[in-house]
């Protein structure tokens, strides 16, 4: 393949590394801090932030942290000061900034990161799987998950618009490695379209830490307080499933991307793909569901519900699809140690109010397992029968 | 968040104990500053005492995230307010020891690393006050607290207090400087000092704890007074690496550690010869800042 293509709408399509796709949009949204520490597989995203800043392509402050837990909040204090402000990480990083992610969005600050998900050790493994973002999913952010570099490069546009608008922060998911370090064709947001999209950041004052409006940020709330503020955050993140559809209508319209030919309902929570009349559906998160997608052109009793957001969790748009399924199949790549399935099939096998169709979950790709379309296939064909299953 | 309309830029209202040390200090730094001031605030007494929603008792802005990121939030600020072409509004970070010496060490570091012109005021009580007096990396050698309790088979805390006025230097910061709660004017001169640096600077208060000391709410400043003048915790003050003649310190006759030990109880247990290493200790600080 050339490394640039102009396509018929005009749009330039290139050859890039997922890392480089990511970037070059975050560039593009204007960011005015950036923060990070080293960690694979999100090294490259960050590497490439860096050198845009040394050719003076970009405008953002890059501030080198010592560790993930000031990365986060570098960018935490940068976004309470008025600022568009980014940070990404992985893994062990990710855990490390996890008190910094429940004041982030405790405090209400719109900050945007990236996750490129590789699993946590022990044993130590660098390799992808979900189970970072796992264990961070009740931090109070909004996570979204991509399949492909395009999906990857869009949420972020739609990341920073959501969190802007709904004053939460945001995390894009992107599988190790598999995203983050392969080439594929992508059309990068650019400027002229994101201003249409995305207006440029100003909050009000009152609302951010400036002295010609002094507000005190963090203050100590008692037990009759409390609760309300996290109430809120609840209410707030589930209001947000309105506000992620709307903007993902608004953006496809002015990208104008197209979906798959077997897509038969798109939406800024999830993607049906496969047939309508399907009897079997597989419900899935990232990269795999392009995959998942290919092995559907075969086995076309079988549908895919893809999962863009997991937080809010669409528990209602996944009840409406599965009410004339006959079989579920659950494929995440983390696990619950201790707890009936994974984190993925309990929140879907605990959405139902009345019948459940057969549902199965199976843990696949741990610490970089390959998610194969034998594998696929074979969850599909119903060759293995346990609740759970390892493959 | 709420917005506040006073005059004072920490008022009166605050749920600190009686004499506290600590909000002395503050009202000293405070007077310093100007209002284009933006704080940042570890947690501990003083962000405990002063901000219980609804109400704060800051008329500056402020923030306050967690124990330990105080200084990785105020390079943000920094680096945001910079974005915004702003040069002029000064960060200060506030933070207790243990904030300080021990859980935000790495971070301190970083900020210090960049040079992020921040002046970071450390409030030194020496000992986490707002959990209950338990021990931090500041604590006095011999001193009682509850996770060093005195006993048959204690002196209390064996670990000598962590030099962090050296580790400020060694990070190259062009001023640093070390004052107690009761000279609210060298605070106050030390503070107009340090925010017209160029890059990061550290200013280290001996704020006394009333019930972490185990003193009369009367005696904060004057317990403090003693530390500076038995060369415990001199006055000092460091420009460009450089010790400069400090101001007060030549004004005072060095006097033995006795009183000011014996006024707190948290070294009543000592015995003396667990006295005389104390006094040790002093010995080093006046030659090692030429005291006398
Ligand atoms: C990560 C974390 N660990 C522990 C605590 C509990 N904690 C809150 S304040 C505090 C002590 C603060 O001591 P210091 O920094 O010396 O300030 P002081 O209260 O003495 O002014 C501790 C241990 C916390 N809030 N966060």
């Amino acid at each position: 393949m050339k490394k640039e293509k102009i396509l018929k709408n005009n749009k330039k399509e290139e050859l890039l590394e997922g890392s480089m796709a990511i970037a070059k949009t975050v560039n593009n949204l204007e960011p005015n801090v950036v923060s990070a520490y080293p960690i694979t597989p999100q090294t490259h995203i960050v590497e490439e932030l860096a050198k845009f800043k040394a050719d003076g392509k970009s405008k953002y402050e890059y501030l080198l942290a010592e560790s993930e837990f000031a990365a986060a909040s570098i960018i935490l204090g940068a976004s309470a000061a008025g600022v568009r402000a980014y940070s990404a990480t992985s893994s062990q990083g990710l855990l490390l900034m996890t008190e910094v992610l429940y004041n982030i969005s405790g405090l209400r600050l719109p900050v945007v990161m990236t996750i490129a998900n590789r699993a946590i050790g022990a044993p130590i493994n660098i390799w992808n799987d979900h189970s970072d973002a796992m264990a961070i999913r009740d931090a109070g952010w909004i996570m979204l998950f991509a399949s492909d570099h395009q999906e990857a490069a869009n949420q972020h546009v739609l990341a920073f618009k959501v969190a802007e608008t709904l004053r939460l922060p945001v995390m894009v998911n992107v599988d190790g490695f598999i995203i983050t370090h392969s080439y594929d064709s992508v059309i990068i947001p650019k400027k002229t379209d994101i201003k249409k999209f995305l207006p440029k950041y100003s909050p009000a004052l009152g609302t951010y830490l400036n002295s010609k409006n002094p507000i005190t940020i963090g203050a100590f709330f008692t037990p009759d307080k409390y609760w309300i503020e996290r109430k809120t955050i609840h209410r707030d993140l589930d209001y947000a499933k309105k506000t992620i559809n709307s903007a993902f209508n608004t953006w496809q319209k002015i990208f104008k991307t197209n979906s798959s030919p077997l897509s038969k309902l798109n939406t800024g929570l999830l993607e049906y793909i496969g047939s309508k009349n399907a009897k079997k559906i597989i419900i899935a998160m990232g990269s795999m569901c392009s995959t998942i997608e290919e092995v559907l052109k075969q086995e076309k009793n079988t549908a895919l519900i893809k999962i863009k957001t997991y937080r809010p969790f669409p528990f209602e748009e996944i009840q409406e699809i599965l009410k004339n399924k006959e079989q579920v199949f659950i494929l995440e790549k983390s696990i619950a140690p201790g707890s009936q399935g994974g984190p993925l099939f309990l929140d879907i096998a605990s959405s139902f109010k009345k019948e459940k169709p057969e549902i199965t979950n199976y843990i696949v790709g741990l610490g970089g397992k390959d998610v194969s379309e034998e594998i696929i296939t074979k969850i599909t064909r119903n060759d293995t029968k346990k609740l759970v299953n390892f493959l | 968040m709420n917005k506040i309309n006073n005059k004072n830029k920490l008022s009166p209202g605050h749920s600190a104990c009686a004499g506290c040390g600590q909000l002395s200090a503050v009202q000293s730094v405070m007077r310093a500053l100007s209002d284009d001031t933006i704080i940042v605030n570890a947690t501990g007494c003083l962000e405990v005492t002063t901000t219980k929603f609804p109400e704060s008792a800051w008329s500056l802005p402020w923030l306050h995230s967690l124990f330990a990121n105080a200084s990785s939030i105020a390079s943000g600020v920094k680096a945001s307010l910079k974005n915004q072409g702003n040069s002029k509004t000064k960060v200060v970070v506030q933070a207790g020891d243990g904030g300080t010496y021990d859980i935000g060490m790495g971070q301190i570091s970083g900020m210090w690393e960049r040079d992020d012109n921040v002046l970071y005021v450390c409030y030194d009580t020496e000992a986490y006050s707002n959990t209950g007096i338990q021990a931090s990396g500041s604590t006095s050698y011999g001193a009682s607290t509850t996770t060093t309790p005195a006993g048959e088979k204690s002196i209390g805390s064996s670990n000598h207090k962590k030099d962090m006025i050296g580790i400020a230097l060694a990070h190259g910061l062009k001023y640093v400087a070390q004052s107690i709660s009761g000279f609210p004017e060298d605070i106050e001169n030390k503070v107009k000092k340090a925010i017209k640096t160029k890059g990061s600077s550290y200013i280290q208060i001996l704020t006394p704890c009333i019930p972490g000391w185990k003193l009369q709410s009367d005696q904060a400043a004057y317990v403090g007074k003693l530390a500076v003048e038995t060369g415990l915790y001199p006055l000092l003050e460091y420009v460009d690496g450089k010790l400069t003649k400090s101001s007060i310190n030549s004004k005072f006759k060095i006097k033995s550690i006795d009183k000011y030990l014996s006024v707190q109880k948290r070294f009543n247990h000592l015995k003396q010869k667990d006295k005389e290493k104390i006094q040790e200790i002093a010995k080093e600080n006046i030659k090692k800042y030429k005291l006398k």
